[in-house]
Order: C-alpha cells, then sequence, then structure tokens
C-alpha cells in the first residue's frame, strides 16, 4: 500500500456525445494523503466533479477512462468490476452532492435512506441499524433524531437535508469524503455551519475529504491543497499558502484577484478574467488558458507547457515559468563561467 | 383523512346528481321515444304503453318522479326487456364485464409497467425502439381492429381459442382480455417509459448509486415507486371504464355485459335503463377517482389530502 490513500496518475477521461469526443481530463494527477483535504478549484465544466466521480466509479453513460491509473485505498479502481466497486460506494469513500433539496429519495423516509447505507455494509440488524441511524443524525447535530428518523425529506430544510446526506456519508465511516459543491445551494449562514460541521467531524473520524467547490473562501479556510483546474488539466497544484501568496499560473492569478478583498482600497474594482472557456469538444493545440491569458506568447497557442515543479510539492504548468525557469538559469550559467 | 373522504362523499353526491339530472333532459330532447322503432302498433296501444309507463305527463313531473324513486333506490323498470328491473339486469350483467375488465386492467399492468421499465433501462438502443414501435402500434391500432384480428387467426384459423364466450370457462377470456389489455398495455408503457427516464435521471438516483446500491435494488427501490404516480392517475379512471365493458368486444365476442347493455338502450331509448347504467357508471367513477387519491398518499408522502 501506498503512502497515499488517493492516488490519480495522468488520468484521460473523455465523453462521447454525438457532437464527438469531449475530452473532459487530459493527464490529471491527484494525490491525497490519509486525513488531508484537498480542494479542487476551478470553473464549470473543468472537470472537477468528474475526477472525483471518476475516482467512485460513478461517470455517467457517455464517459470513458482512456487512459491513467486510478488507486485508492489500496485498490486499483482500473480493474475493478461494478460489483466490487459497489462495495466500496458508501463504504470507503462517500460522497455529498450539491444540491440537498433533490438528493434525497422523496417517498422514503430519513431512517429508511440511512439505515439502507448501514445494512449495506454491515452486519448489522435492523434496529443496530436504527440505532446507529440515531448516532449519525447527532452527531450532524440534528435534535430528536428519533421522531427525525420517521420524517421525510419534504419535511426538512435545505440544511437539514444537507446534514442528513453528510450523515448518509458517514455511515460507514469512510476514508474519504469527496464534497462535490456541498454548499452551494445553502445560503451563506448554513454554508458556514455545514462546513464547520464537516470539518469537525473530519477530526473526529479522521477522514480524509475532496472538497470541490468553485469558492476560494471556501477552500482557503478549510483545505491543505489545492487544484486548479482549468479544461481537464491541473494548472497549478501546491498548499494553500502556495496557491493565495505566491500563485504561478496566470489563471490562478487571476481567480484570487477576483476576490473581493477586505483590504481594498475605496472604488477599486474587482478584475474579472476576461473571455470565456474554452470548447472542450475542439481544444486548442496549446495552453486551454492562452487566448484569455494576458501574457500569451507565441508558443502557448502552440505546444502545451509541461510540468514546472517549484517545490515537492507546487507545480504549475505554464510556458511563463519555464521562461523564467530558463532564464534564471542562464544567468546561473552566464554567472557562473564569469566567475571561471 | 376522514375528514377529507366525507368531503369527497359529500362532492361525489353532488355530482352524481348532476349527471343524472343532465342525462335526464338530455336523453328527453333526443326525438324519438322507447316505443316508436315498433312496427306494427296501433296509436292507441302506443298511447297505452306510455300512459302505463307514465311517459305522457309534463318533462317536470317524469323528473322529479324519477329522482324521488332513485333515491329510494327504484331505478324502474327496463322499458324494453319487459318485466327486469334496471338494477336486476345491472347486477347480473355487471359482474360479467367487470371480471372481463378487471383482468385486463392486471394484464395491462403486468405487461405494461415492466415493458416501460425495460425500454427506460435501454434508452436508444433496439430493445427500446421494438418497445417503442410496439407501443405506438398499440395505441394506433382500433380496438374492433384487433378483436377481429385475434377473433380470424386464433378463432378461426388456427382454431386454438372459442369465438363466442360461451360458458365463460378460461379460454374463453382470453381474446376478449387481450383485445381490451391492447390499448391500456400500450399506453402504460410509454407512460412508465417517460416517467422512468425522468426519475432514473434524478439526483436520488445517483446518491442511491453512491451509496452502494445495486442496480436492481436502486430500480426497484428508488424509481419504481416514484416513477409509479402518472400510472396511476391513468389507471384509475381506466379502470372504471373497462370494468363497465367494452361494447365493441362485448358485441364480437358475443359477451352478455353491460357494455352493450349500456349502448343499445342509448339506441332503444330505453329511458330508464339508460339512467340507471349512466348513474351506475357516474358513481363508479368517482368511487375510484377517490380511491386513487387515497393510493398516492400510500406511494408519495408528500401528497396530503385535506
Amino acid at each position: 500500500m501506498s503512502e497515499y490513500l488517493v492516488n490519480i496518475q495522468d488520468e484521460r477521461l473523455s465523453f462521447f456525445t454525438p457532437a464527438g469526443e469531449v475530452k473532459a481530463l487530459n493527464g490529471v494527477t491527484i494525490r491525497v494523503k490519509e486525513g488531508e483535504v484537498l480542494g479542487i478549484v476551478g470553473e464549470s465544466g473543468s472537470g472537477k466533479s468528474v475526477t472525483a466521480y471518476s475516482l467512485m466509479g460513478l461517470t455517467a453513460y457517455p464517459g470513458k477512462l482512456m487512459g491513467g491509473s486510478l488507486d485508492f485505498n489500496g485498490h486499483h479502481i482500473n480493474d475493478m468490476t461494478e460489483k466490487q466497486m459497489r462495495k466500496i460506494r458508501g463504504n470507503e469513500v462517500s460522497i455529498i452532492f450539491q444540491d440537498p433539496m433533490t438528493s434525497l429519495n422523496p417517498v422514503y423516509t430519513i431512517g429508511n435512506q440511512i439505515c439502507e447505507a448501514i445494512l449495506l455494509h454491515t452486519d448489522k440488524s435492523k434496529k443496530e441499524a436504527w440505532e446507529r441511524a440515531k448516532e449519525l443524525l447527532t452527531l450532524v447535530g440534528i435534535n430528536e433524531p428519533e421522531k427525525r428518523l420517521k420524517q421525510y425529506p419534504h419535511e426538512f430544510s435545505g440544511g437539514m437535508r444537507q446534514r442528513v446526506m453528510i450523515a448518509i456519508a458517514l455511515a460507514c465511516e469512510p476514508k474519504l469524503l469527496i464534497a462535490d459543491e456541498p454548499t452551494t445551494a445553502l445560503d451563506v449562514t448554513i454554508q458556514a455551519q455545514i462546513l464547520e460541521l464537516m470539518m469537525e467531524l473530519k477530526d473526529k473520524l479522521g477522514m480524509a475529504i475532496i472538497m470541490i467547490t468553485h469558492d476560494l473562501g471556501i477552500v482557503a479556510s478549510t483545505c491543505q491543497r489545492i487544484a486548479v483546474m482549468y479544461a481537464g488539466h491541473i494548472v497549478e497544484y501546491g498548499t494553500t499558502d502556495d496557491i493565495f501568496y505566491n500563485p504561478k499560473h496566470e489563471y490562478t492569478k487571476g481567480l484570487i484577484r477576483s476576490i473581493p478583498r477586505m483590504d481594498a482600497k475605496e472604488h477599486e474594482r474587482l478584475v474579472p478574467i476576461e473571455g470565456t472557456p474554452v470548447d472542450m469538444l475542439n481544444p486548442p493545440k496549446g495552453c486551454p488558458f492562452a487566448s484569455r491569458c494576458d501574457q500569451c506568447m507565441k508558443i502557448c497557442l502552440k505546444e502545451m507547457p509541461p510540468v514546472t515543479q517549484f517545490d515537492d510539492i507546487h507545480y504549475t504548468q505554464c510556458w511563463l515559468n519555464q521562461k523564467a525557469e530558463f532564464d534564471r538559469q542562464q544567468k546561473e550559467d552566464r554567472g557562473g563561467a564569469a566567475n571561471e | 383523512m376522514i375528514k377529507y373522504i366525507l368531503k369527497r362523499l359529500v362532492m361525489a353526491i353532488v355530482t352524481i346528481f348532476v349527471v343524472a339530472t343532465l342525462t335526464f333532459f338530455l336523453m328527453n330532447t333526443v326525438p324519438g321515444g322507447p316505443f316508436t322503432a315498433e312496427k306494427s302498433i296501433s296509436e292507441q296501444a302506443r298511447k297505452n304503453l306510455e300512459a302505463k309507463y307514465g311517459l305522457d305527463k309534463p318533462i317536470m313531473q317524469r323528473y322529479v318522479t324519477y329522482i324521488t324513486d332513485a333515491l329510494h333506490g327504484d331505478f324502474g323498470i327496463s322499458l324494453k326487456q319487459r318485466g327486469r328491473t334496471v338494477s336486476s339486469i345491472i347486477a347480473t350483467k355487471f359482474p360479467v364485464s367487470a371480471k372481463i375488465g378487471g383482468i385486463s386492467v392486471l394484464v395491462a399492468l403486468i405487461l405494461g409497467i415492466p415493458l416501460g421499465c425495460i425500454a427506460a433501462l435501454n434508452r436508444g438502443k433496439i430493445l427500446d425502439n421494438i418497445i417503442i414501435v410496439l407501443a405506438t402500434f398499440g395505441i394506433a391500432v382500433p380496438g374492433f381492429v384487433v378483436c377481429t384480428m385475434l377473433l380470424y387467426f386464433l378463432g378461426v384459423k388456427l382454431q386454438v381459442l372459442p369465438t363466442t364466450f360461451g360458458d365463460g370457462s378460461w379460454t374463453h377470456f382470453i381474446m376478449p382480455v387481450l383485445s381490451i389489455a391492447f390499448y391500456p398495455t400500450a399506453y402504460i408503457a410509454r407512460l412508465m417509459r417517460s416517467s422512468m427516464l425522468d426519475v432514473l435521471g434524478q439526483d436520488y438516483m445517483r446518491t442511491a448509486k453512491a451509496k452502494g446500491v445495486s442496480q436492481f435494488v436502486s430500480l426497484f427501490k428508488h424509481a419504481l415507486r416514484n416513477a409509479v404516480l402518472p400510472v396511476v392517475t391513468y389507471v384509475g379512471p381506466m379502470l372504471a371504464y373497462t370494468i363497465t365493458g367494452s361494447f365493441i368486444v362485448e358485441k364480437v365476442f358475443t359477451i352478455p355485459g353491460l357494455g352493450r347493455e349500456f349502448i343499445s338502450s342509448v339506441l332503444n331509448r330505453d329511458y330508464t335503463m339508460i339512467m340507471g347504467t349512466t348513474i351506475f357508471l357516474a358513481s363508479l367513477m368517482v368511487f375510484i377517482n377517490v380511491l386513487v387519491d387515497i393510493v398516492y398518499t400510500i406511494i408519495d408522502p408528500r401528497i396530503k389530502l385535506k
């Protein structure tokens, strides 16, 4: 078993639509250690959710894994059958979805839906499962669990339903929790409560979390590592400090410039990233961000930039950094030559 | 719940009363009468007959008399089938129609729901296309064509099934049931397919999969109960129609059912018979609708009856 709980190497995944092949993931590498929180940020369609779903074998129908290897908790996902996958889902890896209003089945009680996961993955009897469900509801901060278990989803508010979703996800104490924009559909005060709850439970249960979001505020407050995705590439990866205080990719810089700041001067405007995301059906030959990049060079349009590694963790895929690195080395060489 | 049912009961009585009133007056505005068709009847004889059945009185008076009698449970005697009360005709004919109709509805449900599910699960594939074509065919082909084709091929050509209803043993049921179930089966299959597709795309189906639920369980536990509501809506009124009998099917297979009785009573201007069957059908319809509403609340807890 490797030191990583999740080890995704160079994953390539395409959706075969009637209009053509959509390359959703173009060589994504992600590693998560046990108990670590990784944030994946990026705009809609950048491949955040697809990466996480593929780890659970939940890729929707026209999607197909084209390359790379996926390892999770000692399982090699690539070779697993649907039946083997079912044993992992909801057991070793769970997921919380974006919209709690529609993610629970309206015709079954909350208790039924929580117990379902418990009964599937453990040897507990129905009665024991019910007790466990009660425990879980208390854990996620829902009062009167006995009464609430017998209620239907429509009797819960959005925030409460998301708590129930978390309870279902935690039913079998997973090693990894995938949170797919868990707070996007909730209002701000509830968002804070849910995030706080997730972090609290993470510390209590020691699970790893992959937090998928487009809210940089959330990743800043919760994650240790951040992967910035753009058009199916991880364009920059690093610790939270790396990404926020030392961003190297123009896209990351743009994202950070577009966050409202407390210390901004009066009348200072936010700087948006101009342009639109790339057409994934006809991706450009070079760097996918080139057409929106202020610093675009000729080579950016022709070739995909290689990885520039700054330290063990922090890396980016950008020609500008390659150039900077090249210049630095040239200078060093020249300096070295002069000294001789 | 009890309050709701009581409320519906009151509404049902009003509905049936309105239906009865409308039918009574409409029926009397249609030219002709129960004794006009009979030849070799003298003017005096006709008048005597009309006097005997009270048809010579003004319409309002007849209406009041009929309603008062009906409220006392007396639906009169048939004007055509001499000596038989309307109630007794319905009592003997309805069970036959109800049996055939009920079996047909069951067959339609047993075939239609799985066909729709199979089509939805195989969306866009060959199996789906085959089922869609069959369903469209089933909806497009009229009942009397189905009857005649079945009768011709199974009854006359192959001679495997009896062509008439005869003593009503189970072989006699096959063709009538198939003819009646043909259209609803196709309709239910289509209804089920579209609502199943809708449900399969719902977020909670993804949640079920993410929990590690197998496809089989997620289909039967999570999808079916949500997808079956439109079918329940359709089956309610459909049940009322089928158990009161189909005129065509009963005519073709010579089944002594209520459907035939209903149509011929209209053609014969058998006033009391028209009124009796109409009120009976209306009551049945209202009753089944209440039943459907109750079934709703059992299937979907979000629906509350008030």
